[in-house]
């Protein structure tokens, strides 16, 4: 474990976004510390509403008081300031491929998942768009064992933090994700069992509580 | 190390002519295939599977979508001239998280300009306004968003500039009122040969948005 100099995040426990952050500190074997925003809702910290001026939002990344904002962004500034292990593939190609993959994660996934927990019925079609996704990232994976290849690495980032909603979205859409999209389920596993991930997340049961906290809140349950 | 480039695209999409200042910049030579997005080409939706939409970027026969990472890959591929990101890991995703705004914000609040009346359109305006001033904010004192040098940034926003005169004429207001600044840069940029050939004549962009409207049955 190497310890760097003022490294911060700003964080919200049940957050993928901020938890991408940490995976990728923990893959590089860096100590930080993890600051909770403990009322992201009523009222956010001075440093938060300074670092992050434009959008206001977790995760932020503090490297020596100097912030960086948006996860991916992060992401990337975490493997290019840190080179070991390397988050993205060598060629210019796969490391192409792998931003598409990073970037349509961002564009699709968690607001299909909100679609589903956020309906007050069923909704089969945002039910049918989610898995549809889901297959579309399945494809993407192939034979590999990571969506990186051989190795986890910088998609796998982008994408594990969000299943942590997917049992929260099982239960509403009364669906599982195992039965529709098994090659899905068994690479979600595979990065369950390494421990950068592992200390990283949340129990889904947890976030499942969330949501429905979060849709009485809203007057949707 | 050229090998063969290939550029699916439509002339006045911003996203597209991004990619093209990138090669420019670059000096590569490449092929440019105007799309009919009415009646997309077979290559299109085999190169763009997912989104089916231009620009598609094809290098020695594999495709590159997304015009910013496009634009990252021909800055990687062609690494030994006219560098467009640089080094410094902590400009680097300043000008990435600039350039993701760009993206969040400039075309959705452009298009609502053109797109719709009354308050949705004014506020719409208020909002780009505010949008443009923050990224004139991060021009400083010098005269790209790169620094010293034409960078990722620049080539991300510029093409937007050919549509200002639309979204100015829907919007009744004007850009270089409000972002003296922002306009001056566009113009700076608009004298680099990359950019002068890779955006489009912005009377012929109003004439293609007007037809457009008429098309989608816009009033």
């Amino acid at each position: 474990m190497s310890k760097a100099a003022g490294l911060l995040i700003l964080d919200y426990w049940v957050s993928p976004f901020c938890q991408r952050v940490k995976i990728a500190l923990n893959e590089k074997g860096l100590q930080y510390e993890d600051r909770h925003e403990n009322d992201l809702f009523g009222g956010k910290s001075e440093l938060l509403l300074n670092s992050n001026p434009v959008y206001q939002k977790v995760p932020v990344f503090l490297h020596d008081g100097k912030p960086v904002c948006e996860s991916t962004i992060i992401v990337s500034y975490i493997d290019e300031t840190w080179s070991s292990p390397p988050l993205l593939p060598p060629c210019s190609y796969g490391r192409a491929q792998a931003r598409f993959w990073a970037d349509y994660i961002d564009k699709k996934v968690f607001d299909a998942t909100g679609n589903i927990w956020r309906s007050k019925e069923v909704n089969v079609e945002a039910k049918n768009e989610f898995i549809g996704i889901l297959k579309q990232l399945e494809e993407a994976l192939g034979d590999k064992d990571y969506f990186n290849g051989a190795t986890f690495g910088f998609v796998d980032i982008i994408a594990i933090p969000l299943t942590c909603w997917f049992l929260a979205v099982e239960r509403i859409g009364g669906f599982t994700v195992a039965e529709e999209c098994p090659k899905f389920s068994s690479w979600t596993k595979r990065c369950l069992q390494r421990e950068s991930v592992a200390k990283a997340l949340p129990d889904p049961e947890k976030v499942y509580e969330f949501v429905l906290m979060f849709r009485k809140m809203q007057g949707i349950d | 190390m050229e090998g063969e480039v290939v550029l699916l695209d439509f002339w006045p999409s911003m996203f597209g002519m991004r990619t093209r200042i990138a090669l420019a910049e670059k000096q590569i030579k490449y092929e440019y295939r105007e799309e009919d997005l009415r009646n997309k080409s077979a290559l299109l939706l085999q190169m763009n599977p997912v989104h089916k939409k231009i620009p598609v970027l094809i290098h020695n026969g594999k495709p590159i979508c997304e015009s910013l990472i496009q634009v990252q890959y021909i800055d990687e591929v062609w690494n030994d001239r006219a560098p467009l990101l640089p080094p410094n890991p902590y400009q680097r995703a300043t000008a990435r998280f600039w350039a993701d705004f760009v993206d969040k914000k400039i075309y959705d609040l452009g298009g609502k300009l053109w797109r719709t009346k009354g308050e949705e359109q004014e506020a719409a305006k208020k909002e780009l306004i505010e949008c443009l001033k923050l990224l004139e904010g991060q021009l400083g004192d010098n005269p790209y968003f790169g620094g010293k040098d034409f960078g990722f940034l620049d080539v991300a926003l510029v093409p937007f500039y050919c549509w200002f005169y639309t979204y100015e004429k829907f919007g009744r207001f004007s850009i270089e009122a409000e972002c003296p600044k922002l306009i001056a840069w566009a113009k700076r940029c608009m004298q680099k040969e990359s950019v002068a050939k890779s955006l489009a004549d912005q009377e012929k962009i109003y004439d293609f948005v007007l037809h457009l409207k008429k098309a989608l049955g816009i009033e």
